[in-house]
């Protein structure tokens, strides 16, 4: 198994506090390509913290300071010479609340290739990034409305798209369902799927069904400190630490 | 039971505060009919084209002469030389404040913005006329003692703190998320600025043109002061204008007697002055409306 697994990211003892306190405590991780990997763990653990330092998210948070090494291919994402926009291009990220932008369908997907000058036909790109997020059939008659006009689970999906107009490496997801109905949720958890064929996934999630229908690797996270990390059945199946099987098993969180 | 407050009191306590209320509202009644009937006994001897669209305007000198385009373009050059600095400037300022600025730098500044909006116009009229007209002088010769430019200039700096303030406003009501959305893209600051922030908030930003450029047509001491008093239909900014308000200033400081042509020149010019902000200050209401529909 793990001759074909390669590792993508690499978090190597990673502190990250805000304003002095420490939010995520000497965390260490494999990313494997082409998986799909869950953060779990309870409300306040640190696990969208952690999530956001792999693509220096965190940048833009007052008083966020970090330490330890986070390696993206070999190459130190925090490495003074490292442009935090260039990680950005090749790490993506969709967040917890859809926030596409007040522009058209169409703008919201072509603004990142348009931004950032990406090869090729911006209209192929943008079909191809919708159908990819399986929304294309819905939209493909509106792509001059307003992105507004979408429901809460399409304008997640157009979301997606959009990081996926950008053909990142890496697709950072924060709980990337937590405001949608289950209909919506499912329709993302289908399309998770079909990502991990071309793409790495890492998803915090609080829902821990969702963490081990989509993932193969889980890391589950308590008060910053990474508890068990591993194949996500074993950890759903047979964790080794105690407090992972009470979190997995409904007992807190 | 005990009531706390006796209703006899409750109820002319209602009284007085609906008296407060209807004040300001009898006051913008009566200013509009004093007005409208003013305007009405101007317009009986001189016809509203005439007023409208004369080029001459000369209601004190002989040969007397009603037409208001000298002071409308005496008027449109402090709105336009006061816009060319308010509006890129402020927009620039509230940029700089609300995307670039620490918080730290932020509570320095926007304090000093608003002190900058304290201060009595009529300081600014005289530093028009003892600072930036000399400047001009150095730097144009002929530039004449009382003009456009400098009254320009300074009203533009007097405006130009509620330009930056309704701006930083406009994005700073741009939710996080959007610019964050951006950053994942791959964008640049400069990027989500110009792209994003800017756009969503483009409403915030007209409307604070808007205003901005309603309160430099009803801005009176400072162009009272460095404006000069010459009714002068020309688009050079460095000869002596007057503006509406200026001319205000000037017969209401003169003895003419009530009731005449003269006088009544006075509400006709106020009128127009009126109506004019009224509309820019509806439109700057409705493109509000809008802006506060925008991200949901």
């Amino acid at each position: 198994m793990s001759s074909q697994e390669n590792i993508i990211l690499s978090i190597d003892d990673a502190c990250i506090s805000y304003g002095g306190k420490l939010a995520v405590r000497n965390v260490s991780l494999p990313i494997y390509e082409k998986k799909i990997t869950a953060i779990i763990g309870p409300s306040g653990c640190g696990k969208s913290t952690l999530l956001r330092s792999l693509n220096r998210m965190n940048d833009f948070i007052h008083g966020c300071e970090q330490s330890g090494r986070i390696s993206f291919r070999g190459e130190d994402l925090y490495d003074p010479g490292t442009d935090p926009v260039e990680v950005r291009l090749r790490i993506g990220m969709v967040f917890q609340r859809p926030n596409p932008f007040p522009k058209s369908i169409y703008r919201n997907v072509a603004w990142g290739p348009g931004i950032n000058g990406l090869d090729g036909d911006l209209d192929d790109r943008v079909e191809k990034a919708l159908r990819q997020a399986a929304l294309w059939d819905e939209v493909k008659d509106r792509l001059q409305d307003s992105a507004l006009t979408l429901s809460g689970g399409q304008q997640q999906r157009l979301c997606i798209a959009r990081t996926l107009a950008m053909e990142p490496e890496i697709i950072l997801m924060d709980e990337p369902c937590s405001a949608l109905d289950p209909v919506s949720t499912a329709r993302i958890e289908d399309l998770l799927f079909e990502l991990k064929e071309n793409y790495t996934i890492v998803i915090v999630t609080h829902n821990m069904q969702q963490a081990a229908r989509v993932s193969q690797h889980t890391a589950f996270l308590e008060n910053g400190v990474l508890v068990e990390y591993g194949d996500t059945d074993e950890v759903f199946t047979n964790p080794s630490n105690k407090r992972t099987e009470e979190y997995v098993t409904g007992r807190f969180g | 039971m005990k009531t706390r407050t006796p209703r006899y009191l409750e109820n002319s306590l209602q009284a007085v505060f609906f008296m407060c209320a209807a004040i300001s509202a009898v006051t913008t009644v009566a200013v509009i009919g004093i007005l409208a009937v003013e305007t009405w006994g101007f317009l009986q001897q001189i016809s509203l084209v005439e007023f409208l669209f004369g080029t001459r305007w000369s209601p004190l000198l002989h040969p007397k002469s009603y037409g208001l385009l000298p002071l409308l373009a005496g008027t449109t050059l402090i709105v336009v030389g006061a816009s060319l600095v308010a509006l890129p400037v402020g927009l620039a300022s509230a940029i700089f404040l609300s995307e670039y600025a620490s918080e730290r730098t932020r509570n320095i500044l926007k304090p000093v913005l608003e002190v900058l909006a304290g201060i009595p116009t009529v300081v600014y009229g005289f530093f028009a006329l003892t600072f930036v007209t000399p400047l001009l002088r150095i730097v144009l010769p002929d530039t004449h003692v009382f003009n456009a430019a400098s009254a320009a200039i300074v009203v533009g700096i007097m405006v130009l703190p509620m330009v930056a303030s309704l701006c930083d406003d406009a994005f700073r009501a741009v939710p996080d998320n959007l610019r964050e959305g951006a950053y994942s893209l791959g964008a640049t600051s400069f990027e989500v600025t110009t792209r994003i922030v800017v756009p969503a908030g483009l409403s915030g930003v007209f409307a604070a043109f808007v205003l901005a450029i309603s309160r430099a047509i009803g801005e009176t001491m400072a162009v009272t002061l460095a404006a000069g008093a010459t009714p002068n239909l020309t688009m050079n900014p460095l000869e002596s204008i007057q503006t509406m308000t200026a001319y205000i200033v000037q017969v209401s400081l003169g003895d003419t007697p009530a009731g005449t042509l003269t006088y009544q020149t006075l509400f006709a010019v106020a009128s127009v002055l009126f109506l004019v902000t009224l509309c820019l200050n509806i439109a700057a209401n409705m493109i509000m409306k809008r802006f506060q529909e925008v991200y949901e």
